[in-house]
């Protein structure tokens, strides 16, 4: 079965996702990263769905649950390259995403990223002393 | 109404749905919808396929271009066999599921669509037609 890949960029993992994703592969990966979150330690997710040409509420559900499981292993997740026709239609849809954050491109995914790991850190910093 | 564009799909499934989105996109290019409008009728077709699979037991899906007067649009009319649905009023409100879902699917693609029907009898199965014009 074809696994949709997923990279390491220092602290934080990256996917892109580009073919019109069935079922099977949406749930293979969201088991594929939580594994990776816990190999890795890593504090990100960055999400590229730039190519995707719909989101239907399977995929946003999807997209959520990632982003709450990633979140309970202590990484943070944005997904980054919506479509404007695509955010059109979710809201339409009746799905907002709330739980997701979400940044137009890839860099500024990263950037957004980079604060809230840092952000975290120093809240944590904070508390202790 | 005339079609001038008729093709009927199994939906047995994952796979075919996106086979069904695939079609459903291909016809609403051709007939010249733009961007947005594509995007509303493939998703809401990608909604009512998943339903056909989950709560229907699969079944078919009709992808058809369609005539009136001068405009076209796309049609799209799926049936099963399944159970059916009990009460189509408070299935058709948002939030409204008996699976694992959201309850987006029907009130959600019934927005997202120009027309939408819906029949369905308990014991008999379900039948939901969406469909989207060129505007202009």
């Amino acid at each position: 079965m074809d696994r949709i890949p997923i990279l390491k960029m220092g602290s934080a993992l990256l996917v892109t996702i580009q073919v019109d994703m069935q079922d099977r592969l949406a749930m293979a990966l969201e088991e594929d990263l939580t594994t990776r979150i816990a190999q890795t330690g890593a504090r990100g997710v960055l999400i590229d769905i730039s190519s995707l040409e719909i989101v239907d509420s399977f995929i946003g559900r999807m997209l959520d649950s990632i982003a709450a499981v990633s979140r309970l292993l202590d990484a943070r997740t944005v997904v980054v390259g919506m479509r404007p026709a695509v955010a059109i239609t979710l809201v339409e849809l009746g799905l907002t995403l709330t739980g997701v954050a979400t940044a137009l491109d890839v860099e500024r995914g990263m950037a957004l990223l980079g604060e809230r790991i840092a952000g975290a850190e120093g809240f944590d910093a904070g508390d202790i002393l | 109404m005339p079609v001038t564009s008729s093709d009927t799909m199994e939906i047995r499934t994952s796979d075919d749905i996106v086979r069904v989105r695939q079609k459903v996109r291909d016809l609403a290019v051709g007939i010249g919808l733009g961007l947005v409008d594509q995007t509303k009728i493939v998703t809401a077709a990608s909604e009512i396929a998943r339903n056909t699979l989950d709560y229907g037991g699969g079944g078919t899906a009709r992808v058809e271009v369609i005539e009136e007067g001068f405009r076209r649009g796309v049609r799209v009319t799926f049936e099963d066999e399944g159970p059916g649905i009990a009460d189509v009023t408070r299935a058709m409100q948002d939030g409204f599921t008996t699976g694992g879902g959201l309850g987006l699917g029907l009130s959600g693609a019934k927005r997202l669509s120009n027309e939408f029907s819906i029949q369905s009898a308990v014991g008999v199965g379900t039948r939901i037609m969406i469909a989207r014009w060129k505007s202009g």
